[in-house]
């Protein structure tokens, strides 16, 4: 078996089976950025209102989604609700839902440091030159906002295609699971799994390299 | 920050309100998997020759041959979950399988939190050694070298059963079988599934014996209670038993690796009889 090394991925439909995963991996990423950036701006919005009660909520969720290790709320979610309330998620809705508690919160807080950090004196100057409320909001204040905050969206957008490698721990055969198997077939070849892991490295790189130049254009772009 | 720990105290109450509150699901009963016309069994999906996924994306292997004519007997549609060893006993006390098949060994700890059903292969050591000079009776080790691996089931029945024979002990399973290549010791000992698959691919050495010590044994696995497709379970490995069913899925799935030579009862169980 010494000629094998590369060829395990190209035995029978393993190649087909690897893409697979890379879409379901996919999948999960783009719901999940999805739901983070539409609930993640009412997280912002929320984290500055005026209620205390409010704030404190989105402190404590911020909080738990940091110390909390990705996997812990997998598992939290996946066998812990079918175990304390009966939910019976399957693991694809178990990911997005976990994953998008923990994007909301990110996001929730990108949005809200891009917003204070466009100083109170464009709002004073903008509202001195009698401009209305939702004026100031639509002119001045958004535009600025979403130059601050793409560099860091997309930042964290390939933060989260990585973690979904998480998932091939509750039954979701992503591309690292796929790998895992194709890897079983051949568990006397010690060549194949570096070729499987090699194949793995190179498909999320096709995915996050893109991503990684977009930003980088972007934020030179803004820089000018 | 009082208001803040009122907030945390608050919410951490609701989340126990929750639980307390709603009632588990509980596990589904033969009746019940009849009815919903398909059985969720979980499976090993990278352990060849037990469960695996070949090329074509097919699983195959010993469990899963099993699990295939428990569902055809079951007349029921097989749902097969990719399982992995640290995480069988959560998918059965979450309910999310009906069955574990995945190569699950009994042990009194784990027979506490599920409930094991009659064996279908057992696992004990074996003892692999040069062709020219073969042992093939634990006799011929005395005053011997055997070589172990640390921390394994065949050290500890080494050193409590025949003190007289003297380990040569190492790290890893590697290290240990080449230490057997360079001549380190006379035999080297360890689990006997692990001993015939390397025999087969390593010319010049033969498994002399096959079966030794106390055997473990692989068994079905249900939740704690489901005692109806317990019971459903035990009656089809006895059934299975009188057919051979056990021989035929060896020769389907594991002769392969262990060979034409090795004989097919040291691994297999029929009729849940040891």
């Amino acid at each position: 078996m010494q000629d094998l090394g590369i060829s395990v991925l190209f035995r029978g439909v393993n190649f087909q089976r690897l893409l697979l995963g890379l879409w379901v991996t996919l999948r999960i990423a783009l719901i999940t950025i999805g739901i983070s950036i539409v609930l993640g701006l009412l997280f912002g919005i929320v984290m500055m209102s005026r209620s205390r009660a409010a704030r404190s909520v989105c402190r404590v969720w911020l909080e738990i989604v940091r110390f909390m290790p990705q996997l812990v709320l997998l598992y939290l979610v996946y066998f812990g609700f079918a175990r304390l309330f009966g939910w019976n998620l399957d693991g694809e809705a178990s990911a997005v839902l976990v994953f998008s508690f923990w994007g909301t919160a990110e996001m929730g807080d990108l949005f809200r440091g891009a917003l204070t950090s466009i100083p109170r004196h464009q709002r004073e100057s903008a509202a001195a030159l009698g401009l209305t409320r939702a004026q100031i909001n639509r002119y001045i204040l958004l535009p600025q906002t979403v130059r601050r905050l793409l560099p860091q969206v997309i930042n964290l957008s390939t933060r989260i295609i990585k973690t979904t490698a998480l998932v091939k721990m509750i039954n979701v055969t992503e591309v690292l699971k796929v790998g895992q198997q194709i890897i079983g077939q051949f568990y006397r070849e010690p060549s194949a799994a570096f070729w499987v892991y090699a194949a793995v490295f190179l498909l999320y790189f096709l995915i996050c390299w893109p991503i990684s130049l977009l930003a980088g254009s972007l934020e030179r772009r803004y820089h000018e | 920050m009082k208001r803040f720990v009122k907030a945390v105290a608050l919410a951490l109450a609701l989340v126990l309100v929750l639980a307390a509150a709603a009632s588990a699901e509980g596990f589904r009963t033969l009746e019940e998997i009849k009815e919903s016309g398909k059985i969720v069994i979980g499976l090993f999906h990278d352990k060849k020759p037990f469960g695996y996924v070949d090329e074509n994306g097919e699983f195959q292997g010993y469990d899963v041959y099993l699990a295939r004519r428990l569902a055809e007997d079951l007349g029921v549609e097989l749902e097969i979950v990719a399982v992995d060893a640290p995480n069988r006993i959560e998918f059965l006390q979450s309910f999310k399988v009906d069955v574990i098949l995945a190569n699950f060994t009994y042990t009194a700890e784990r027979a506490e939190q599920v409930d094991f059903a009659l064996p279908y292969m057992k696992v004990a050591l074996g003892v692999v050694s040069p062709e020219s000079a073969l042992i093939t009776d634990v006799e011929q080790l005395k005053g011997k070298k055997l070589i172990v691996s640390k921390g394994t089931t065949a050290e500890t029945f080494f050193e409590q059963n025949y003190p007289e024979v003297e380990l040569v002990r190492y790290d890893s399973y590697t290290d240990a079988y080449l230490g057997l290549l360079d001549g380190r010791g006379d035999g080297l000992s360890t689990d006997n599934t692990e001993v015939l698959a390397w025999a087969i691919e390593n010319p010049g050495f033969a498994v002399g014996i096959e079966s030794l010590g106390s055997l473990d044994t692989i068994n079905p696995a249900v939740s704690k209670g489901n005692e109806t497709l317990l019971a459903w379970i035990n009656e089809e490995i006895v059934k299975l038993g009188e057919e051979n069913f056990f021989h035929a899925d060896y020769e389907a799935t594991l002769r392969e690796t262990y060979g034409e030579n090795a004989d097919a009862d040291s691994l297999v169980v029929e009729g849940g009889v040891i």
